[in-house]
């Protein structure tokens, strides 16, 4: 037991070289890394000052939400106007049957959302509404409903600028529009893209490693510990052997392609989250009296605070960065996962891809804020936040749910990782080429993160990672920016086909 | 000249349908097209990496359809002077068999009923009965 400890408490160690810090060898490593690290931080979380505001609006909140206006300006409320369209497209009205047996839009979605749906939707919110009250749900809705714009734009950039291989393989993502988009669009800023895009691909590799790996399993474990017993839980201390588990099931499914266990979580991950919509829903049914209420609580929060968390600037700043953080518009993430689909249209992908924001953000987080608001449980106690919050709303209508909400936070957690291994995945074969065993070294060292994350628990580790996983966005929007100019024009081709009825339905 | 559609599966089941077909179209002297559905539906959940392969995987899926299951068959009843003609297709079997009997205005559509495992009779046992519910002409269903 114990060499074969050692060795993979080695290996993780390795693995998760950037952001452990202990005594002996990983000192060296921690003197070289923390200032990076520290730097990132300080960068992407920097605060913008604001007059009269104790706390400044975090310079990364500031810029995703930037564009997420921008983007929706400049589409003309595509976000909005294409809705219904969208859904259409989703539901396969213009696929052609040919394409049969095919990745179809709403597998795309389904996968994308798969990455995005998890602990921002359960925790984040908690978070947001138990710190800013009812109104940072209302900044959130509006944030989420903004950023389906910046969605739209970079999954129909992934799909435009993807790779097509000779043996019928896809590879897209900020990667690819970076360098191929710029190249082809501003020949002078050829270099330049590529600069961009390897930036992103570092990024997107810490991000698969710390967010991905280490912070979904570190969560996962957290709540596994609450439902049993908290601190005196069987399992406090065994966080290394939680780690393994998940580690051995992830390379199954990874490194072994054992597609029983990724069929199973297929599976069970929409059944989870229809679980929590329905049983949100039916809460909010339950008392549907208390809903007016609620809210002109959630108005009134918005732009009457009285007080709380630096009253209006405030709660809105908080609102804006949960959804942020929940649906990881502008992060570049989720184009990877669109590129797989199926069509010649690029447009059409990104018009299913804001479905993401919304559902994620709009949909799921409201859900989440209204438990939480109606069944009292804010007012309750101010010392539980996050899982724990939602967990105790839940709870107060039906007492088995905390149970179901572990299932669902394990089974977000795995599908999380596979999905963001993935990414990171892509991103380290973009900067170090396809190859069998370049792609088993990443996915080793995704395991070994994955053990490291559940049995530490450093802030400044979990910083780390939000930070890269944020990082992303600098690099992924200044491309995205450059490039919306030929996405408009795609558009206008493409709305102005379906204006005048001349695209083909299939039903 | 009239067109029956047979649908195979590689089970024995498929095996008996696609000998009672052939009766049929000898004695009517109807031309044959052996129709073989790969399970698929547009709304599932899979993967990246899945999704990835996905084009890929599909080829590779026809492909053997075609060259292991179909081409065989297909052969050996023009060797007996039959007309016949094989097609594979993604999607669900029902609703693809029956797709396929409109395209080619099929005049009976012959399915075997039960597979040799019970997985194989849940989707090929579904699939006779769905059949014979909305199929556009007579269906053998055969034991």
């Amino acid at each position: 037991m114990n060499p074969f400890r050692c060795s993979l408490a080695l290996f993780a160690l390795l693995a998760s070289m950037p952001a452990f810090a202990q005594e002996g060898v990983d000192s060296l490593i921690d003197r070289i890394v923390t200032p990076l690290s520290d730097g990132l931080s300080a960068m992407i979380f920097w605060e913008i000052p604001l007059p009269g505001v104790e706390q400044g609006i975090p310079f990364i909140v500031a810029w995703l939400v930037v564009a997420a206006l921008v983007f929706t300006f400049y589409f003309g409320f595509i976000n909005l106007r294409a809705m219904k369209h969208a859904f259409r497209l989703v539901r396969g009205d213009y696929t052609p049957p040919d394409a049969a047996g095919e990745v179809t839009h709403f597998q795309a979605l389904a996968t994308a959302l798969s990455g995005t749906v998890g602990l921002g939707n359960i925790a984040g919110v908690a978070l947001a509404v138990s710190i800013g009250g009812p109104g940072a749900t209302f900044w959130m809705v509006l944030a989420g409903l903004f950023s389906m714009s910046t969605k739209f734009v970079e999954c129909t950039l992934g799909v435009k600028y993807r790779n097509e291989y000779a043996d019928g393989t896809v590879s897209g993502g900020p990667m690819y529009y970076l360098s191929k988009g710029l190249a082809a669009e501003y020949p002078r800023l050829k270099v330049f893209g590529r600069v961009l895009a390897v930036i992103f691909a570092v990024f997107c590799i810490g991000g698969a490693l710390g967010a991905g790996a280490m912070f979904q399993t570190n969560q996962a474990f957290s709540q596994l510990v609450n439902v049993t017993g908290g601190e005196n839980s069987v399992l406090n201390g065994f966080g290394w052997l939680f780690g393994l588990v998940i580690a051995v099931l992830v390379g199954l499914v990874i490194i072994g392609g054992i597609k029983s266990i990724a069929r199973v979580t297929e599976k069970v991950v929409p059944l989870m989250a229809v679980l929590y919509v329905s049983s949100g829903l039916l809460i909010i049914g339950m008392n549907v009296e208390q809903l007016p209420a609620a809210f002109a609580a959630i108005i009134h929060g918005a732009f009457d605070p009285e007080g709380i968390y630096g009253g209006f600037i405030g709660v809105l700043i908080l609102g804006f960065r949960r959804a942020a953080f929940s649906n990881e518009a502008g992060v570049g993430s989720a184009a990877i996962a669109h590129s797989a689909v199926r069509t010649d249209k690029p447009v059409t992908e990104g018009l299913v891809a804001l479905y993401e924001p919304f559902i994620d953000t709009v949909v799921v987080c409201t859900i989440t804020a209204l438990v939480i608001i109606i069944t009292g449980s804010l007012a309750e106690g101010s010392n539980i936040e996050g899982v724990a919050l939602t967990s105790r709303a839940f709870a107060e209508a039906f007492d088995w749910f905390p149970i179901v909400l572990l299932v669902a936070v394990l089974m977000f957690a795995f599908s999380t990782t596979i999905s963001w291994s993935y990414y990171g995945l892509k991103s380290f074969t973009y900067l170090f080429g396809e190859g069998q065993s370049k792609e088993v070294v990443f996915k080793l060292i995704v395991l070994g993160a994955v053990v490291v994350g559940s049995s530490i628990n450093l802030a400044s580790v979990m910083n780390f990672a939000d930070a890269m996983i944020l990082a992303m966005a600098l690099p992924n929007l200044i491309g995205v920016y450059l490039l919306a100019p030929v996405v408009k024009r795609e558009l206008k081709v493409y709305w102005d086909d379906y204006k005048a009825g001349r695209l083909k339905t299939y039903r | 000249m009239s067109r029956f559609l047979v649908g195979i599966d590689g089970s024995d089941c498929g095996e008996r349908a696609l000998d009672i077909a052939r009766e049929h179209a000898r004695a009517a002297g109807a031309e044959l097209l052996v129709c073989y559905v790969i399970n698929w539906s547009p709304f599932t959940f899979s993967t990246p990496q899945e999704n990835a392969e996905r084009h890929r995987r599909r080829e590779e899926e026809l492909s053997v359809a075609r060259t292991k299951l179909l081409e065989p068959r297909v052969k050996s009843l023009i060797d007996e002077g039959i007309r016949a003609e094989g097609v594979a297709r993604h999607g669900h079997p029902a609703r693809t068999l029956v797709q396929l009997a409109e395209e080619h205005d099929a005049s009976m559509i012959v399915i075997g009923r039960a597979g040799d495992t019970p997985m194989k009779t849940r989707i090929f046992g579904g699939t006779a009965a769905a059949l014979v519910q909305s199929a556009p002409c007579p269906v053998l269903v055969v034991p």
